[in-house]
């Protein structure tokens, strides 16, 4: 176990190393000279000479990679050509907004799937099933931001019951309803593609496992049928735990037009407030950390599953 | 058109017993013949697509065509059956317009990522070694990036439009078609009949063409084919965070933003572009969904 975990971790180097490259290079595919995004328009001579010798823009490429990736490992991401601010800061300030809305997500839509996913599963085949199905294939299908705009005409404009935008004044208090209400509308539009894909996944697990041989087994024992299925949903649990957790790393990473239509302050929608801005230095911080996230989610799930599944140890 | 063939749901056996077999397209047709489910929602993708080509023809109005005095007017207003946008413009004009680029943003990328991922993945699988190691570890780096923060990465730093939004998407769909491409070479290349061309002397050529080809497609397709309904929504997300189209050309994601202020006007007419978006991509699951089992020869 201690050898695979080793060597999943090592294998994890690569890729992290090849998504600073492509971050790095992001500031290449602006049109222009890079100096020009890094810094506002209304620059000085002086201001551009000093930064060019600062980031070495005068260096060759791959030097100029290792001294941004020497700054970046000690948080330095350089600073919010709109703010002014170091864009580190800004990251850690909004990342925390996200985590907690793509969580919730997370969590809401695994208590909604797994439920509709065992259904269809033990019913494989029956309407239930076919029902089911059609609500997964809905949930993958609504563009989640038209699904948040929706949702704020009906309950914002209409019924006047939800805020519409934003997350309300001062520390967030999970225990306050006046902090609350505003989570609710994002983390209902961010679950519904992973309610979706989680319906799917276990409705696959569910209906595999059911028709294996133990299944037969503790039937012709006599078991009630409510405890055959909760030895079949222990079986059927690991790889839609999985499907869950990689789920949070996608929703961590994209989540940005849900935070646009909210206005979350999070993380997505610090990237869509760069993007509007051209603030190149936010934006190439942003997508560096959440890549990094995600590649550190997967990784997680793969030594979840391992540590449940030997068999995938030897694969 | 009835022919004398046999109805028979067409099983592997049967086939080779039956008289006259179908070919591997003909059970396909067959079974989507057969499938109502497949073939509404093939319908309805149908219409939206050539609304879409002919919508100069079909538009009720000039979409570019605005008026003060008419803006945000419901369905049915002067004319405008589903009434006008914020700058007066009709609204089923402009989404009959924006169906040409949202639809072009979301299919073409697929396409070209098809051919080069499927390329690609070919070549790695075929190749093995070297080869395969760099393609498919070079592909692992994208992967490593959800889709949405790729795309907007990729078109926001260069600088958003239709063919940098269509790049970033290409970008985006190349490397799970790569990994679909390689696993299903792989999986064939190291079947007996593939050696068997070999030993009989048959060029590289011809087995990549034919027994590689032949094998592969069929995933690789249906795979791309589930890919465009992401294509779609992922254009139009582009669009609306401003990365894609421009105003004041139509387009679907574009218009949900440009009247997301509009909500406490007219709420239905906020709602509209979403819905011909929602209606599009639910359509390309459902007939991505019936190709899928349609052309499973086990089952």
């Amino acid at each position: 176990m201690f050898g695979y975990i080793l060597r999943r971790l090592l294998s994890a180097v690569p890729i992290a190393f090849g998504v600073s490259v492509v971050c790095f290079l992001l500031v290449y595919l602006a049109p222009g000279d890079p100096v020009q995004t890094l810094l506002p328009p209304d620059a000085d001579a002086e201001t551009v000479a000093q930064v060019k010798r600062m980031y070495g823009l005068d260096q060759p490429l791959p030097v100029q990679y290792l001294t941004w990736l020497g700054r970046v490992m000690v948080g330095d991401f350089g600073r919010s050509i709109a703010t002014g601010r170091p864009v580190a800061d800004e990251i850690f300030r909004s990342l925390g907004n996200t985590v907690l809305l793509a969580g919730l997500s997370v969590l809401v839509a695994f208590s909604i799937a797994f439920v509709l996913g065992t259904i269809a599963g033990r019913h494989a085949g029956g309407w239930l099933d076919r029902v089911v199905t059609g609500v997964a294939v809905v949930g993958v299908s609504v563009p989640n931001y038209w699904l948040g705009i929706v949702l704020v005409i009906i309950f914002s404009v209409e019924m006047m019951a939800l805020p519409a935008s934003g997350m309300g004044d001062g520390r967030f208090d999970p225990t306050s309803w006046e902090h609350v209400q505003y989570l609710i509308l994002p983390v209902i539009t961010l679950s519904m593609i992973p309610v979706g894909i989680i319906a799917r996944t276990t409705r696959s697990a569910v209906s595999e496992v059911m028709n294996q041989e133990f299944v037969t087994t503790l039937r012709a024992n006599g078991l009630p049928e409510w405890r055959v299925l909760r030895h079949a949903l222990k079986n059927a649990l690991p790889p839609v735990l999985a499907v869950m957790g990689l789920q949070f790393g996608t929703l961590m990473g994209g989540s940005i037009l849900v935070e646009t239509v909210f206005s979350w302050p999070g993380s997505g929608f610090l990237l869509s407030k760069a993007i509007l801005t051209r603030d190149i230095p936010v934006l190439q911080g942003t997508i560096l950390v959440l890549a990094l996230i995600f590649v550190f989610t997967n990784l997680t799930v793969d030594l979840f599953q391992s540590s449940v599944d030997p068999r995938i140890r030897r694969a | 058109m009835s022919t004398t063939v046999s109805n028979a749901p067409p099983t592997g056996n049967d086939a080779m017993a039956a008289p006259r077999q179908r070919g591997y397209w003909g059970t396909v047709g067959y079974r989507l013949r057969y499938d109502p489910v497949t073939l509404f929602f093939g319908a309805v993708l149908l219409s939206v697509i050539l609304a879409a080509v002919f919508a100069s023809w079909i538009a009720p109005a000039d979409p570019y065509q605005e008026s003060i005095i008419r803006r945000l007017k419901g369905p049915g207003y002067m004319g405008h059956i589903l009434g006008t946008d914020e700058l007066g413009r009709d609204m089923l004009s402009r989404l009959l317009y924006g169906g040409r680029l949202t639809l072009l943003m979301g299919m073409v990328p697929v396409v070209i990522a098809t051919l080069i991922g499927g390329g690609l993945g070919v070549v790695a699988g075929f190749a093995g070694g070297i080869v395969n190691t760099l393609i498919m570890r070079t592909m692992d780096v994208f992967y490593a990036f959800p889709s949405v923060l790729l795309a907007v990465a990729i078109s926001g730093a260069m600088g958003g439009g239709v063919t940098n939004g269509m790049i970033a998407l290409t970008l985006v769909f190349i490397p799970p078609l790569c990994r679909v491409a390689e696993t299903a070479t792989t999986q064939v290349r190291n079947l007996d009949f593939v050696d068997a061309a070999r030993a009989t002397g048959a060029p590289l050529r011809l087995v990549l063409w034919h027994h590689v080809l032949g094998n592969v497609l069929g995933p690789v397709l249906i795979y791309a084919s589930s890919l465009i309904s992401v294509g779609i929504i992922l254009a139009s997300g582009l669009s609306f965070l401003g990365l894609g189209v421009k105003p004041p050309e139509p387009d679907w994601g574009l218009m949900l933003n440009a009247l997301r202020q509009a909500i406490y006007v007219n709420p239905l007419i906020a709602a509209l572009p979403g819905i011909a978006i929602f209606i599009t991509s639910v359509s390309l699951n459902m007939v991505s969904d019936g190709l899928r089992s349609a052309m499973d020869v086990r089952s």
